[in-house]
């Protein structure tokens, strides 16, 4: 059952996310890639990471909803009406990532994996809350700051005034 | 489900993500490569844990990293796109080639 379910959920993933760069409109675009969002997140369900999982589907959601007005905002074809292709190298793109494809698939099925180390706690969430609490305290404190510093430079790279408040042009 | 299948599916994602990042002209557009190439890293990071080493909680904390990885450049791309098109009216990578080397 949960092998159906993954495969169901790998092909929708998939399909959502070539279909982000085939659709005309970059608002549909934003809507597949949360769709393909939602199969990944479920795909992690699937291997005991509840709360991971249920993670990705919120933030996910959450921040394809503010993609969306950013893709309205700077859409090169709104509503389909000055049809037009949105794309540069195609040939190119499409030989590098068939490689890569065929490269990392290959690795996947070759490679003599290790045999797995231990068992899953009973409880994921509990261990990945007393890891980040304990021994990989540092992680959380240098993605905290990190979060912090993001916030600081994203605004003041987006607000409409540079050194001495738009004095300089 | 085995580690191959998942490895598999993230390295589809990863394949779909770097076309989008490569052949996209739309600055924002070559994001959403860049967010699903990261999707195909979460895939990978859950499945490493799950099949490998599950005893320890260092895969879930990567997995972690690579969420809040997703959002920071996500929000850091739109901020450069939006400071881009206040300066210059761009917002295609074609006329933003200034560090072209």
């Amino acid at each position: 059952m949960r092998t159906v379910v993954f495969w169901v959920l790998a092909l929708a993933a998939v399909g959502f996310g070539v279909a982000v760069f085939r659709v005309d409109s970059m608002a549909r675009a934003t809507f597949a890639l949360l769709a393909s969002f939602l199969c990944v997140g479920g795909t992690m369900v699937l291997l005991d990471l509840h709360y991971l999982g249920v993670l990705v589907v919120l933030m996910m959601i959450m921040e394809m909803m503010v993609m969306a007005v950013f893709m309205i905002m700077y859409m090169m074809n709104p509503a389909g009406l000055m049809p037009m292709s949105m794309l540069h190298n195609r040939r190119g793109a499409l030989i590098i990532s068939g490689a890569v494809l065929v490269a990392l698939v290959a690795g996947v099925w070759t490679v003599d994996w290790p045999e797995r180390a231990g068992r899953p706690p009973g409880d994921p969430t509990r261990a990945l809350g007393e890891a980040v609490m304990g021994a990989q305290m540092p992680v959380m404190i240098v993605v905290g700051v990190a979060i912090l510093a993001t916030m600081v430079s994203a605004v003041v790279l987006a607000t409409d005034r540079g050194r001495y408040d738009g004095g300089d042009r | 489900m085995t580690l191959q299948a998942f490895l598999t599916l993230a390295a589809a994602l990863f394949a779909v993500g770097l076309y989008g990042a490569l052949s996209q002209q739309s600055i924002v557009m070559l994001m959403m490569g860049l967010e699903l190439m990261i999707n195909a890293v979460l895939v990978a990071g859950a499945a490493f844990w799950f099949y490998l080493a599950p005893a320890s909680a260092d895969g879930q904390v990567l997995v972690l990293v690579a969420v809040t990885v997703m959002a920071l450049e996500m929000a850091m791309g739109f901020a450069v796109v939006t400071a881009l098109m206040r300066a210059r009216d761009v917002d295609v990578t074609d006329d933003a080639g200034d560090l072209k080397g």
